[in-house]
């Protein structure tokens, strides 16, 4: 029964939100039930479709899985978008440097540049969190507004495609980078690349990470009970620090997937760190709450997600609503998932031993055995 | 001595920068009051989209920007009666509902946009206001007495809520509540009312910001704001959750991207170099950020929502 509550209420919320939706698709002059199949269908209807889908849900899983780590270690990491232009544009650099290195190691190279620039970014505002007293909220919002003037500069200056130079154009993009990076495509005549293989194995990676290592538990220590973890020896300056660089370092990768799992095999800006990811930095936290920040379930809830971007393009050829309708209604579900707490504590609290205290009790033995 | 072209280019850029400032200066106010009141709000850039998208609309219909500016104010509450149920009665953790907010305004504004307008289309700006006297008084005149009226309304706020905070029980009430909510509730003042009229109003002054921005741009576009409102928040750290520091702050802000924007138009300094100034604002911040938290204590209740008896 309490697994249930815990499993619908997040649910209802989204319905909620999609009924919102469906409001706003009768004022747009849509109608609202074949505009939600037209989605489903283009998003999961087919095989193209679902592939599609899959390479949609890779930043947001990654993402995701990356804040379920953060928010577990009670660290509110706004800053994916940041974390992704990091991770990308160190994975970039590398693979502009290193063009005729084999695939079977160029590929996780830049994977691992990507996770190293996202980690790092991520690492200075656990830092700051941790030694500095400064809130993570506001310094990863500012080091996402830093890192996109950094994207800019890079692409506008040093990384820019000498033939944009050459033709005058100037457009902030890279040159094609080297195919040797290139992510491979998993089904012949689909989109579908190894971004996906990967994006899955950081998810159970993490699943690991949290509840099957010490790290994981040590981590979980300090987002529960700081003042208990501090007393139990377990450094909390460290470990904050610790699950913004893993936070990150799963961003970073998301960057890196983007880029070279992209069509055009090139960095672009457009000056905005939106125009980069998508807002997958933010819609990661959406994935991840969802998912009651468990990394397994993210792969749903991403799949979802990923999904409803697929159905929104689908929806603005067939129906002519601009495809922002998405970016607007993830955006109530964020707040009706989070104003759901309220109604899922209200419902827990009912019976004395929750869900809640049962974790407190593994934890506590965890604890003890240690 | 600096010759009359120099004077000129400094005159209008200091004008320059104080118009820029002025959405900043509305937004901050508006976070600062709301976090005094110990709610954090992320939301703003969101409620500035929404607001900068209704006003535009609105003068796109009625060729009148002072509706412009009461649509911004109006769609600022709302957004705030809403933010104020999920914060104060739903409890929900302020940090990422205020993502949700953004992210709704990122899509809503651009979806209308796209459906009701399509095509950029300018509207009517604000007609600067000329004073007898001041106006025409030599570069003291240019620089601060031939701007539109939100810029006087902004900065006209400053020393309003300043005595509002400092000098009446609402504004004692509201910083009790940030400090101390249970010792305020004790002595009888309702913690949810007075954080919920902080909310409401702070909104208000994020819509009005939005407004101010796209009448004084006279456009709107997808996203117009790229992330105003979240530096709107930074600064209320710069300026140590006071009218005065936020001011302050928003001028700094101000003057660095007029000066950005000169250097630009006269192509003293390449584009990319142009890139890495406007970082500048955000590692200031940063910087701030740890001078703040180190010399500054931030509102004790911030964040936290208050539940009776617990």
């Amino acid at each position: 029964m309490k697994s249930v509550i815990r499993l619908l209420i997040p649910l209802c919320a989204v319905l909620l939100a999609l009924l919102i939706g469906a409001g706003m698709l009768l004022s747009l002059g849509a109608d609202p039930l074949s505009g939600y199949l037209t989605m489903f269908s283009a998003a999961f209807g087919s095989v193209e479709g679902f592939s599609e889908t899959a390479v949609k849900s890779i930043p947001l899983l990654l993402v995701g899985v990356g804040i379920c780590i953060a928010f577990r270690a009670n660290v509110i990491n706004i800053g994916g978008e940041g974390q992704m232009v990091m991770g990308a544009l160190l994975a970039t650099s590398v693979a502009l440097t290193f063009p005729d290195v084999p695939s079977s190691l160029l590929i996780p190279m830049v994977l691992l540049a990507g996770a190293v620039g996202g980690a790092f970014w991520g690492a200075i505002a656990g830092a700051l969190k941790a030694w500095f007293n400064v809130s993570e909220i506001l310094s990863t919002i500012m080091l996402n507004i830093v890192a996109v003037q950094f994207m800019n500069f890079l692409l506008r200056g040093v990384m820019i495609d000498p033939a944009e130079v050459a033709r005058g154009t100037g457009i902030p993009q890279t040159m094609r980078l080297s195919p040797h990076a290139d992510l491979p495509i998993l089904i012949e005549g689909m989109r579908m690349h190894l971004g996906v293989v990967v994006a899955l194995l950081v998810a159970v990676g993490a699943y690991f990470l949290l509840w099957r290592t010490s790290m994981g538990f040590r981590l979980r220590a300090v987002g529960f009970n700081p003042d208990a973890s501090r007393y139990a020896g377990i450094s909390v300056p460290k470990n904050v620090t610790a699950a913004l660089a893993f936070s990150g370092a799963m961003a970073g990768i998301a960057g890196a997937i983007l880029v070279f799992g992209s069509e055009s095999h090139r960095m672009v800006t457009d000056g905005s760190s939106t125009g980069f990811t998508g807002s997958a930095g933010f819609n990661g936290i959406v994935v991840a709450l969802l998912a009651g920040l468990h990394p397994l379930w993210s792969i749903p809830s991403a799949l979802l997600f990923g999904g409803m971007l697929v159905g929104a393009n689908a929806l603005q050829r067939a129906a002519q609503v601009p495809s922002a309708l998405i970016i607007a209604l993830n955006g109530l579900i964020v707040v009706f998932v989070v104003s759901s707490e309220f109604f899922k504590k209200r419902l827990l609290a009912s019976g004395r031993v929750d869900a809640e205290a049962r974790e407190e009790n593994t934890l506590q033995k965890e604890k003890a055995d240690a | 001595m600096l010759d009359s072209f120099a004077v000129i280019i400094i005159v209008s850029t200091i004008a320059s920068g104080i118009r820029l400032a002025t959405p900043f200066l509305l937004a901050s106010l508006g976070e600062a009051l709301g976090q005094r009141s110990g709610v954090l709000n992320l939301g703003v850039d969101g409620v500035m989209l929404i607001g900068a998208f209704g006003a535009y609309y609105m003068v796109l219909q009625s060729n009148n920007p002072y509706y412009g500016l009461l649509v911004g104010i109006g769609l600022g509450i709302l957004l705030g009666i809403f933010y104020g149920i999920i914060t104060l009665y739903m409890h929900a953790e302020q940090g990422v509902s205020g993502i949700g907010i953004y992210l709704f305004g990122l899509g809503m504004s651009d979806l209308l946009f796209q459906k009701f307008v399509g095509t950029p289309r300018p509207i009517l700006p604000f007609m600067p206001l000329h004073f007898p006297v001041l106006s025409d008084l030599p570069i003291v005149g240019e620089m601060l007495f031939q701007h539109s009226i939100i810029v006087y309304i902004a900065f006209g706020l400053v020393p309003v809520m300043s005595f509002i905070l400092h000098h009446t029980t609402y504004g004692l009430n509201i910083r009790a509540i940030g400090e101390n909510p249970e010792a305020a509730d004790s002595l009888g003042v309702s913690v949810i009312a007075t954080r919920f009229s902080a909310i409401v109003i702070g909104n208000g002054l994020a819509g009005l910001a939005g407004a101010a921005l796209a009448i004084e741009l006279g456009i709107f576009q997808q996203n117009l704001t790229n992330a105003m409102g979240f530096i709107a928040i930074a600064l209320v750290y710069f300026g140590a959750w006071s009218p005065k520091g936020v001011m302050i702050g928003s001028l700094v802000f101000g003057l660095v991207q007029a000066v950005v924007l000169q250097f630009k138009t006269f192509g003293v300094i390449p584009r990319s170099a142009s890139d890495l100034a406007a970082m500048a604002p955000a590692i200031i911040t940063i910087l701030a950020l740890v001078v703040v938290a180190r010399r500054f204590k931030q509102p004790s209740a911030l964040t936290k929502p208050y539940v009776r008896g617990s």
